[in-house]
């Protein structure tokens, strides 16, 4: 197994992915904190708004800005800071008001755009839109060439994969533009539209109500101006996901339906054709070393070196219960492992206490950043 | 005298009544809708299953709507895939995975009557562009499909009538947006027919009496907080009925501090399997305790009460499994 440096070695992007609830955020900070720590000039973006990277940086708030993150937060718990630890917040509906601005060919078609009702109530909330954003502020961050790595924690969506149809699916928004000529189903327009599209324009109409058609018409309408400019950034940002210098892990947990997802997402990645770099699993329980010991009677056992019988039952039971879910998330990994044919696959273990500060995050880098022999000593040293 | 007292308007919008009058709500499993959301991971399909399950059992005719296609209800009752059709999986107990464009399509299909202008409509690009291009349109026909299985007289032909319709919600965050599209989009239509159709859709989200809403939380630090955050975005933003909060994954409490004690003396005493299991005991005995004070913190930090589901020591979640949480939900 490889330590996660390994395999971020020469990186300036690192996508973490993965299916909601499996630890992504807390892996991406952690990942940042020990970059950074390692001498580096790292960013970690998130766009979730739920304050999940924030409160485990121990800071109080995020914004669209990258704050840099005091390093004495981390000495003080046994972190050094060679180099830097940046973070921010993505605000979706800010940053998709700025590539309108960057993208519009003069401020009447911007404020046309901005001003749109349509515009106003779903650029937030737009299907795929805060995919697109994070993509398009990685893109920027890395054009602007401040950081040695870029860290993103991926929006917690349905699923996994919507972001990496997230241009494609803007694109296609953007290009409802051709409802625009159908609106007009006089002179030219019609002729090239035909008269089906007339009578389906009249059935629209009727389901729609004419407003929302004419309103729908206009939304399109002001996107008009910017679909190549539009179209031109997505294949850039596509283009930059797929470059060697970016690097996708996989984030899961060790249960079944989160390693058959991560195994999807491997294989999407891989035929996306973008670099995948590795998988981590979080929450594992490990087996116990040296579970064997004795002979097969462990409540006879325990009984006799407790003197309690009920004691010495319910915590064989307990230690059954433990080994049941230790061999379970074994068998899941192993098969992980398989599918993915990879070397950088980690393992983090259930930790004893829920990781959501800076103490929980150094725990989690030991692990993360771990030598191989590191990796067996500190597994060892767990039951 | 104009409609003010104490400097607070007298007619409040209907938010602002929900939030401050509560109205008293039938029981969880006597409502006629029922959403179960929470943030991503904590168990949502789980316990929207598990209700089923207790629903049917107690006579009711029930179903189950996943809306993420991802199928995860038919992998609990080792089902194939469901699609886009209500399938019975047990006695009382149907589930259907509603899938946006089927939805659209149905929706057009009860909308149009004359076959030729369905036909002429489906053939053409406007069409097609349209349907995948309007933002939230996906959203919004996946409502008005839940919609149409909770009513009374089912729009579509020979429509089963339910007692009850469980909706497995999109995760945190996308949950939010979900609920909110009806009224983004009465917004957006000003007048018409989409219009009257999202404010119709909007209150049946808000009706207290007949529609309700249940959060899923695991007892950690964050997903704590975010439940807490839901529940009031809930409430405040949307005027939505939280009737319950599920804090999912609750260990047992085997052993008592001065056990652990022991038990930690133990373990650094001894070697191979009595050690590993000591140690285990006192892992579990410090995970029990501390999954106690987040319990004790999320019923300080919501309205709504809240009830526990045990942690099930089980591989894999089948359909027994789940039956046995079932028995615990109310």
């Amino acid at each position: 197994m490889t330590a996660i440096d390994e395999i971020l070695a020469g990186k300036e992007i690192c996508v973490c992915a993965g299916s909601g609830g499996v630890g992504k955020t807390t892996t991406s900070a952690a990942i940042a904190t020990g970059m950074a720590a390692r001498g580096l000039k790292v960013c970690v973006l998130t766009i979730d708004p739920a304050k999940r990277l924030a409160d485990s940086l121990g800071l109080k708030e995020l914004g669209n800005e990258a704050k840099r993150v005091d390093p004495a937060l981390f000495e003080r718990h046994g972190i050094e800071m060679q180099g830097e630890l940046w973070a921010m917040m993505l605000d979706a509906k800010a940053t998709f008001d700025e590539l309108v601005a960057r993208q519009a060919p003069d401020e009447e078609s911007r404020d046309r755009v901005l001003d749109n009702r349509i515009y106003q109530q779903i650029s937030g909330a737009l299907a795929g839109s805060q995919e697109y954003m994070a993509m398009e502020k990685l893109y920027e961050l890395h054009s602007e060439g401040q950081f040695d790595l870029l860290v993103l924690d991926t929006p917690p969506t349905r699923n996994a994969l919507d972001f990496l149809d997230a241009p494609r699916r803007l694109t296609q928004f953007i290009e409802g533009r051709s409802l625009r000529v159908f609106m007009k189903p006089t002179g030219l327009a019609a002729k090239v539209a035909g008269r089906g599209a007339t009578v389906a324009l009249g059935v629209l109409k009727r389901i729609l109500g004419f407003d929302l058609l004419a309103d729908l018409a206009e939304f399109f309408n002001a996107f008009s101006g910017m679909v190549d400019g539009f179209q031109e950034r997505a294949k850039k940002v596509n283009s930059l996901l797929a470059d060697p210098g970016t690097c996708f892990l996989v984030v899961c947990g060790p249960q079944g339906e989160p390693v058959d997802e991560a195994v999807y997402f491997h294989r999407k990645l891989v035929e996306a054709k973008l670099p995948f770099g590795g998988v981590i699993v979080n929450k594992v329980h490990y087996p116990a070393d040296g579970a064997d010991g004795n002979g097969g009677d462990l409540e006879g056992a325990l009984s006799e070196r407790l003197g309690d019988a009920g004691l010495a039952e319910r915590v064989a039971a307990n230690f059954a219960d433990y080994q049941a879910l230790a061999e379970r998330d074994a068998a899941n990994i192993e098969r992980l492992a398989a599918e993915l044919r990879t070397k950088g696959l980690i393992r983090i273990p259930y930790l004893d206490e829920d990781v959501h500060d800076l103490d929980g995050l150094a725990e989690i880098n030991r692990y993360l950043f771990a030598s191989s022999e590191e990796r067996i000593e500190l597994a060892a040293g767990r039951a | 005298m104009r409609g003010y007292s104490h400097g607070r308007p007298l007619f409040l919008p209907p938010t602002e009544i929900a939030r401050n009058q509560p109205i008293p709500s039938p029981d969880l499993l006597d409502k006629r809708l029922l959403f179960v959301t929470g943030k991503g991971g904590v168990g949502k399909t789980t316990v929207a299953v598990a209700l089923g399950l207790r629903a049917a059992a107690e006579g009711k005719r029930t179903i189950v709507c996943e809306v993420s296609s991802q199928e995860n209800a038919s992998r609990i009752f080792e089902h194939a895939q469901v699609g886009f059709h209500e399938v019975e999986m047990e006695e009382n107990l149907w589930s259907i995975s509603i899938d946006p464009d089927e939805s659209m399509r149905e929706y057009v299909l009860l909308q149009l009557k004359v076959r030729a202008m369905r036909d002429m409509l489906f053939r053409s690009r406007i069409f097609t562009y349209l349907a995948a291009a309007t933002p939230g349109l996906k959203e919004l026909v996946t409502i008005g499909k839940i919609w149409e299985l909770a009513q009374q007289h089912r729009k579509v032909k020979g429509g089963r009538e339910y007692d009850l319709v469980i909706v497995d919600a999109p995760a945190t965050g996308h949950g939010i947006g979900f609920l909110q599209t009806p009224r983004t989009f009465a917004g957006i239509a000003r007048v018409g027919p989409i219009h009257s159709q999202a404010l119709e859709l909007d209150r049946l989200i808000t009706d207290h009496e007949h529609t309700g809403i249940a959060i899923v939380a695991l007892p950690e630090e964050m997903p704590v907080n975010e439940s807490a955050a839901l529940e009031a975005e809930l409430r405040s933003e949307i005027g939505v009925a939280v009737d319950r909060v599920y804090l999912n994954g609750l260990y047992p409490e085997r052993f008592s501090k001065e056990e652990a004690e022991r038990l930690a003396e133990v373990a650094a005493g001894e070697n191979g399997s009595v050690r590993a299991a000591a140690r285990a005991a006192v892992s579990e005995h410090g995970r029990a305790r501390s999954q106690r004070r987040q319990l004790a913190r999320l019923r300080k930090r919501v309205e709504t009460p809240v009830k526990t589901l045990p942690f099930l020591f089980e591989p894999e979640l089948d359909v027994e499994a789940t039956r046995a949480l079932a028995d615990k939900l109310s």
